[in-house]
């Protein structure tokens, strides 16, 4: 009995102090996290509710309501019509990549895609601002091609060029976690439809796609998320009503120090988020739950 | 292919003229892809070296340098801006890092209680926006005195960077075998000698790329810095963006180049860091 529970005993004390140095090991880092991320966001989050004398208040949001619905409604378009174009982007990049038949045309496909991979907003922005303009080079290749008569040309600063910007960055991204994605995958569903005839179209959407949703749902939740609360694209491209949340927050700071207002706004933004956030977490927690299980 | 019967040969060269069109077709989409990513970048770059350039012209009127002359003056402020640009990447590289390898490595290679809730608190910075955090943390830190600090600014840049270091340096970790760890173990290696001699440089190309990325971050945020750098410290992206909203279309775009060397670069070389392996671990 009693060396049966020395040996328990061995067994288990190396493992639960091993769990302590582990969790050390973790500490700093989430106390990081903690201070300089978590706290400010409890900050908002509380700033959003609070009356100048330090009591409840809704009044900030109404205020927010009363004055920025357009631009949340503004901002939802934005976000989730870029959303849609990189996911059929991404898609198709990286299916083509996974299933083209020309290696040249594969080959250059890749080298290609990701130049804007880690350009990063600010610059994109800068970027757009030239090529959109109207004197930009998109208007004078549309002209040079004989789309567009010179007369026509006309600037594409405004909510479409916040589209192309957020596109054009991020795009990359998730096609490159889709690609990755697939790469991964066996080939031989792949090769099996191949043979029995399949077109690639269907093999991509019947096949390839359903095993990397997680990928793909996880790429395009990060690019959301990201995209609301890019604040240097909508400032530098479309920085008039309607305009997009961010411009709002740093209009409130900058010009009336309304920290309350601006905290309100955040925190609708976060809403936003959450809608996105929340199938992400249920992505991560399922794949959580199955890699402890 | 070369001898067909009779019957065939017209359906043969239906399926070649098919095959022609369909060649055709996937140049032309590589053409228009190739447009849409370089077009910007080499109306950037024409910019940068525009002396003068007025609708409807479609090139600049006159190329020069007098713009990077301004730029790159003793005392222009972009110089400066690139220093502290730098200074500030590497100790927010250097702070995050301290922190994210020995998370990392817990993550990935320890048994951890709570890890999959762990894992959701390092996820927290990338799936929630960061304007309200920057907006109060900005607040927070002019009342502490640290607002408009180098100091101030790495720790807003590190509290993000750190998170995609724990990440990919968990991902590092675990994909490495497990059984080389333990034939060192066996062969009387401490924990601590197996983890410098075995496993840290296994994972050395995942940390390599997971510096990187928090270098790059670091370099190119524009938010953070916007909120809590004023009115004293000014990053490249920052100048950029007061030279661009101000209309000064050659000295934006010039910066924009600066800024565009090592993301390009980076990007060119990404995958002799970032191997399919630790790319598919992330986020497990």
């Amino acid at each position: 009995m009693a060396t049966l529970a020395n040996d328990a005993i061995a067994e288990t004390s190396p493992r639960g102090s091993g769990t302590w140095a582990a969790f050390a090991l973790v500490v700093p880092a989430l106390v990081v996290v903690g201070l300089f991320f978590v706290g400010p966001l409890l900050l908002s989050a509380v700033g959003a509710f609070r009356a100048a004398d330090g009591s409840f208040t809704l009044a900030h949001f109404e205020k927010s309501l009363d004055l920025y619905t357009r631009d949340l409604l503004f901002t939802i378009e934005i976000v989730a019509l870029s959303t849609l174009l990189i996911a059929l982007v991404a898609i198709a990049i990286a299916g083509y990549l996974t299933l083209g038949e020309h290696p040249r045309a594969v080959a250059v496909l890749r080298w290609l895609y990701r130049w804007p991979l880690f350009i990063p907003f600010v610059v994109a922005g800068q970027v757009m601002r030239t090529f959109l303009a109207k004197n930009g080079m998109l208007n004078h290749a549309l002209i040079g091609i004989g789309l567009i008569e010179p007369i026509s040309a006309q600037s594409m600063l405004d909510w479409r060029g916040i589209v192309i910007a957020f596109v054009w960055k991020q795009a990359p991204f998730v096609t490159l976690l889709l690609a990755g994605a697939m790469a991964a995958l066996e080939r031989q569903h792949v090769e099996a439809a191949r043979n029995l005839g399949a077109p690639r179209w269907r093999v991509l959407i019947d096949i390839v796609l359903p095993q990397v949703r997680g990928t793909l749902l996880v790429g395009l939740v990060l690019s959301f998320v990201t995209m609301l609360s890019v604040l240097s694209v909508p400032l530098m491209i479309n920085p008039n009503s309607p305009t997009m949340i961010t411009v709002d927050v740093a209009y409130r700071i900058n010009t009336f120090a309304d920290y309350a207002v601006a905290n309100a706004l955040c925190l609708l933004s976060l809403l936003l988020a959450a809608l996105g956030a929340a199938f992400y977490l249920r992505h991560a927690v399922q794949r959580a739950g199955a890699s402890t299980s | 292919m070369t001898a067909h019967p009779p019957g065939h040969r017209s359906a043969s060269v239906l399926a070649s003229a098919g095959r022609l069109v369909r060649n055709l077709l996937v140049a032309l989409s590589l053409a228009l892809l190739a447009f849409a990513i370089f077009g910007p970048l080499l109306n950037l770059v024409l910019w940068a070296f525009a002396e003068r350039w007025y609708f409807p012209n479609k090139l600049p009127l006159e190329y020069g340098f007098t713009f990077w002359q301004r730029v790159f003056a003793p005392r222009g402020n972009a110089l400066a801006s690139l220093g502290t640009s730098i200074w500030i990447a590497l100790l927010t590289v250097v702070f995050s890092l301290a922190v994210a390898i020995p998370a990392g490595y817990a993550l990935g290679r320890l048994k951890l209680p709570l890890r999959g809730l762990i894992l959701l608190a390092f996820l927290l910075p990338q799936a929630v926006p960061n304007l309200p955090v920057y907006v109060n943390i900005a607040q927070v830190f002019y009342r502490i005195g640290l607002a408009g600090t180098v100091t101030g600014v790495v720790l807003v840049h590190a509290s993000h960077g750190l998170v995609l270091a724990v990440w990919i340096a968990s991902a590092a970790f675990a994909s490495i075998d497990g059984s080389l760890e333990e034939a060192a173990r066996n062969i009387g290696a401490s924990a601590w000698t197996c983890f410098r001699t075995v496993t840290l440089p296994l994972a050395a190309p995942g940390l390599m790329a997971s510096a990187i990325f928090v270098f790059l971050e670091s370099l190119d945020e524009f938010t953070g810095t916007y909120f809590v750098g004023v009115p004293d410290v000014t990053t490249l992206p920052l100048l950029m963006f007061n030279a661009s909203m101000g209309g000064n279309y050659q000295i934006a775009s010039i910066t924009a180049l600066l800024l565009l060397v090592p993301s390009i670069g980076f990007m060119l070389v990404v995958e002799r860091f970032l191997k399919a392996d630790v790319l598919a671990m992330v986020g497990r």
